[in-house]
């Protein structure tokens, strides 16, 4: 690591996370000069943008090769009341709250209270949502069984493909007008909205050249201030950079990065999208600059990688856009998501692993930082030093980068209808999420509590929590004579509750195709120039909603366990488990020992139980996929919950598998914290029980001791595991590798594990942040000890 | 006797360490792993205890698993007849095998038999060019003397086919417990658990001989 990356790199660790009121207070200031009642959305959106790109400030930090931050200064978080309004008590909590916080200084809350709030209060995309959703969505959202991700962040979620590095601005512009010129006026109904869309595009395009100019500006007069003529030369090369990307697509491989930024910066500027941005399949897009610059000799390998590092510093400078309320606790951590893809194959099905792809992996060992985060796409195809090398990384524990299976997500994009080598192109982005890079807008729309049907099941159609009816009559549980019985209650009860999601979901897709849209963001995915319609309204080639299911584990142990003791052994009568779930086990503690330590549990490759997890599998799938969205897309499942399980749990009392009221539910497709006694193998088995390939996208959690590392045969061992799970489908599993016992010395001392990263659920964040739940839950999730 | 802790309530759950099983029975177990052993070139391996003291269900169920292609590995001290040894030939693929003290006496005096037999049935294996690694518990004072190291090393060199693997296994004293389970005496309460890298330079003996040495395994 080069000087110049240690202090960049410490630079960024330090920053305080802050807000900054200035986006905020310039869309405001746009807004307020009436504009947005003379000019379509799109067109309006795109002059926001400028308005906004043109008036920040440029930031430029010492020493560094990449420039652009997204607020005035690293970490530095704007905000986008346009979206979502922090009132003065949100910003309170932000600034006072002990985990992700969030400073507010006396300026910024002033900004807030004098002209943020009095402009927007009402106006905000969230308030238009909560008015248009029905009173049963509000008590479903409210009572925990699912999340809504667009509540507080725009819609997102997808990966910049191969375009911008052969395309720059001025040639997409040509592009835009070319479709212009193809609109028929006389015949199209639609002509008008796509020619504003695309107008909208095109100021968005000139917006960024215009940004990047003002970079290479303030970059000239520092070169003329500066006293090291080796600083003076670079930062007249960073000029030199800045005039020609984005305006020309990319010569060097300095360029291709420095135009990416822009391009990053430029999307979560115009909107705050879940999952920021992403470069996706980087060892790709830069690998024939790579060769070309390395073999005319006017790149070394050295000066590769410290154009790389100083990249890779520029995401963790960007915490994600603070969240309040339930979306906290759904995703409680400053990580954005941007998951950097190495591997997989290339469009024409080939081995794509390449010099680059373990140049990019020594990058990512050494910076060892939170952001971005990392993953190898395994295909069959790829050769098994690959994950061998990736392996070494994983050892040293800091949670990156996780293992995706390239033929399994291929298989899921193909199976949902995408062209193969579309499919090909694309990978995993956010924590697990299977895209066709480029061309899809794959886009999340919230979580969804499988365990709380259950609970709602069991006491036919109310809350426990609340006593209020909000699901179905679906009888009371004694009267259940047999467990199909049941079984097909839940199976009402879930179809109730994800109708009334995804009615909500499409209501608020709609709003922001009218109100929201993102013509900057259209630009770089296709086919929304060809089409002239917007990313918001379904103007990419492929267009799909997901809802996220959390809790598998758990849930297939309650129902297990139901049909286990109820229904096959009449260890106990459905009238005495509900009272053992009414009292939270209380005076029934050896029942409770039964259900724990006697009782069939997923994650032993034992059929009885895992049988369970296939049938809630299929119940949800058929709820859900292939469902049409607003925008023309289909709904989609996949099975994550970043840290939604925390949450989702706190809203069920006890279940029966055994939990206490309010205690976590399983994460991902992990098995319950603690329930997996077979080993590794049996997890593996377990999870490859349900058919992956019908999903987006599944997430296993795997916990090894540093311990099981000492061998370098250990390493072998696990490139067998992760190959023989992929060959059952498995589509990704991530190791955490810390002992029990360094965790729990964390709890107790935080202040000596400041860098402790570890995995949580999709990605890596640092111990000290995350909740004492989420701690204690991490703790809890079964340490091998050795396969 | 398990003692398990929860809701600060204390169970004590008397269990037998082990379960009854037929060939089936093992069998079936053993296939549900079949994938791994593929991807990862390992396979069954019948340990114990003394897994030659079982030696009609050894030998059906070697049998079945070769019948489904299984990878087989025997883990024994050789104390058998070679009548026994003879039967599960076929049908092994591996001999992890325990070599503890050369000198006769003295493996009388700690084992309770001798070891002829023992190193008889290693050279009759090596003979039939089996695959052996060599098991070699190394107890401070007791087998890691100069004395033994050499007699061993002289006798593995003098093998009819050569071994070319010794994995050198570092006292612990992790067996204490189920000593005093059994209510029994550990006569070895003093000696403190070896650290891999106190076996470094025995490592480079064996090496020097040629063979490939594992600490640990």
């Amino acid at each position: 690591m080069t000087d110049r990356i240690k202090k960049l790199r410490e630079q960024s660790l330090n920053a305080v996370n802050r807000i900054s009121a200035e986006r905020a207070l310039l869309i405001t200031e746009f807004y307020k000069t009436g504009i947005d009642r003379e000019v379509s959305a799109p067109v309006l959106r795109a002059m926001a943008f400028e308005y906004i790109l043109n008036h920040k400030f440029i930031c430029i930090n010492e020493d560094e090769l990449i420039v652009g931050e997204r607020g005035p200064s690293p970490k530095a978080t704007p905000t986008y009341p346009e979206i979502n309004l922090h009132s003065l008590e949100d910003l309170e909590i932000l600034d006072k709250r002990k985990k992700v916080s969030f400073k507010v200084d006396e300026e910024t809350r002033k900004s807030y209270r004098d002209k943020i709030i009095p402009y927007w209060k009402g106006k905000s995309n969230r308030d238009w949502i909560m008015r248009a959703m029905t009173p049963e969505w509000i008590e479903a959202y409210t009572a925990g069984l699912f999340t809504e991700f667009q509540e507080q962040r725009a819609p997102g979620h997808t990966v910049c493909g191969s375009k911008i590095y052969r395309k720059g601005m001025l040639d997409l512009i040509n592009d835009v007008n070319q479709a212009r010129a193809a609109l028929d006026f006389m015949n199209d109904p639609n002509a008008y909205d796509l020619d504003e869309e695309l107008k909208g595009m095109e100021i968005a395009a000139g917006a960024l050249i215009s940004y990047a100019k003002r970079h290479a500006e303030k970059l000239k007069e520092l070169a003329d201030q500066e006293q090291n003529p080796l600083r003076k030369k670079e930062l007249l090369e960073m000029e030199g950079v800045c005039r020609n990307v984005p305006s020309h697509a990319p010569k060097t491989f300095h360029e291709a990065l420095q135009y990416y930024w822009f391009v990053h910066l430029g999307v979560i500027t115009e909107m705050n999208p879940w999952d920021s941005f992403n470069p996706g399949r980087l060892d790709q897009h830069l690998y024939p600059f790579y060769k070309k610059e390395t073999e005319e000799g006017s790149l070394t390998k050295e000066k590769a990688t410290e154009l790389l590092e100083s990249f890779w510093v520029k995401f963790n400078n960007h915490p994600a856009p603070p969240k309040v309320g339930i979306t906290a606790e759904e995703s409680n951590t400053y990580t954005d998501f941007c998951l950097i893809n190495l591997g997989g194959v290339k469009s024409d099905g080939s081995d794509a692993v390449n010099e680059l792809s373990f140049l990019i992996l020594d990058v990512i060992e050494e910076m060892r930082i939170l952001q971005p985060s990392s993953m190898v796409q395994i295909s069959r195809k790829n050769p098994d030093k690959f994950i061998q090398r990736a392996l070494q990384i994983i050892k040293t524990g800091f949670g990156q980068p996780s293992c995706f299976n390239t033929d399994s997500i291929v298989q899921e994009l193909v199976r949902q209808g995408k062209a193969i080598e579309d499919a090909r192109n694309g990978g995993a982005s956010g924590c697990v999420e299977a895209g066709a890079f480029g061309t899809e807008s794959y886009i999340l729309t919230g979580y969804f509590n499988i365990p709380k049907i259950l609970e709602i099941t069991l006491n036919d159609g109310t809350d426990p929590r609340t006593g209020k009816k909000i699901g179905i009559d679906t009888g009371p549980a004694e009267s259940f004579s047999s467990f199909e019985e049941l079984m097909n209650a839940f199976t009402l009860q879930m179809n109730h509750f994800i109708n009334i999601k995804i009615r909500g979901n499409r209501v608020i897709e709609k709003l922001f195709a009218e109100r929201m849209p993102v013509p900057f963001l259209s630009l770089l995915i296709d086919d929304c120039i060809a089409n002239g319609k917007d990313y918001n309204a379904g103007g990419t080639r492929y267009n799909s909603s997901y809802i996220q299911g959390v809790g598998l584990g758990t849930i297939t142990d309650c129902l297990t366990a139901l049909k286990y003791h109820v229904f096959d052994k009449k260890t106990i009568k459905m009238k005495g488990m509900l009272k053992a779930l009414r009292q939270n086990f209380e005076d029934f503690d050896e029942f409770r020992y039964e259900l724990i330590f006697n009782t069939p549990k997923y994650g032993n490759d034992d059929d009885y139980a895992d049988e369970q997890a296939k049938r809630v599998f299929d119940i949800y799938f058929n709820a859900i996929d292939g469902k049409p969205t607003a925008r023309g897309g289909k709904f989609r499942i996949n099975l994550l919950p970043t840290t939604c399980h925390v949450y989702f749990g706190s809203v069920i009392n006890a279940l029966p598998d055994g939990r206490k009221a309010c205690e976590p539910v399983s994460e991902g497709i992990s098995p319950v914290q603690g329930a997996d006694h077979n080993g590794p193998t049996a997890v593996l088995k377990s999870a490859a029980k349900i058919d992956h390939l019908r999903t987006g996208g599944t997430l296993l959690n795997q916990k090894f001791t540093p311990s099981f590392f000492e061998d370098s045969e250990s390493i072998e061992k696990l490139i067998s595991l992760i190959r023989s799970y992929f060959r059952m489908d498995g589509h990704h599993i991530q190791f955490n590798v810390v002992s029990a016992d360094t965790l729990r010395d964390a709890q107790k001392h935080p202040e000596k594990y400041r860098d402790l990263i570890v995995r949580v659920a999709g990605y890596s964040d640092y111990f000290n942040d995350l909740g004492e739940d989420l701690q204690n839950e991490i703790i809890k999730r079964t340490e091998q000890k050795g396969i | 006797m398990r003692k398990i802790a929860l809701d600060r309530k204390r169970y004590n759950v008397l269990e037998i360490t082990g379960e009854w099983m037929t060939v089936e029975e093992v069998i079936h177990r053993s296939m549900e792993d079949v994938l791994f052993y593929e991807e990862s070139g390992g396979g069954v391996t019948l340990s114990g205890g003394e897994p030659m003291e079982q030696i009609q269900f050894l030998v059906e169920l070697l049998q079945k698993l070769k019948e489904q292609a299984i990878h087989t590995a025997i883990d024994t001290c050789g104390f058998t007849s070679r009548e026994n040894l003879k039967k599960i030939l076929p049908y092994t693929d591996l001999f992890l095998y325990d070599l503890k003290l050369m000198d006769e006496a003295k493996h009388i005096k700690y084992t309770g038999v001798s070891n002829k037999k023992i190193l008889e049935n290693l050279i009759f294996l090596s003979r039939q060019k089996k695959k052996i690694i060599i098991r070699f518990p190394v107890i401070p004072d007791i087998t890691d003397t100069e004395k033994n190291v050499t007699a061993m090393i002289r006798f593995i060199g003098e093998m009819p086919v050569r071994i070319k693997e010794i994995d050198l296994l570092p006292y612990h004293s992790i067996g204490k417990q189920k000593y005093a389970r059994l209510h029994k005496p550990f006569q070895l309460s003093g000696l403190p658990d070896m650290k891999k890298n106190e076996l470094l330079d025995m490592k480079k003996r064996f090496e020097s001989t040629g063979l490939f040495v594992k600490i640990g395994g």
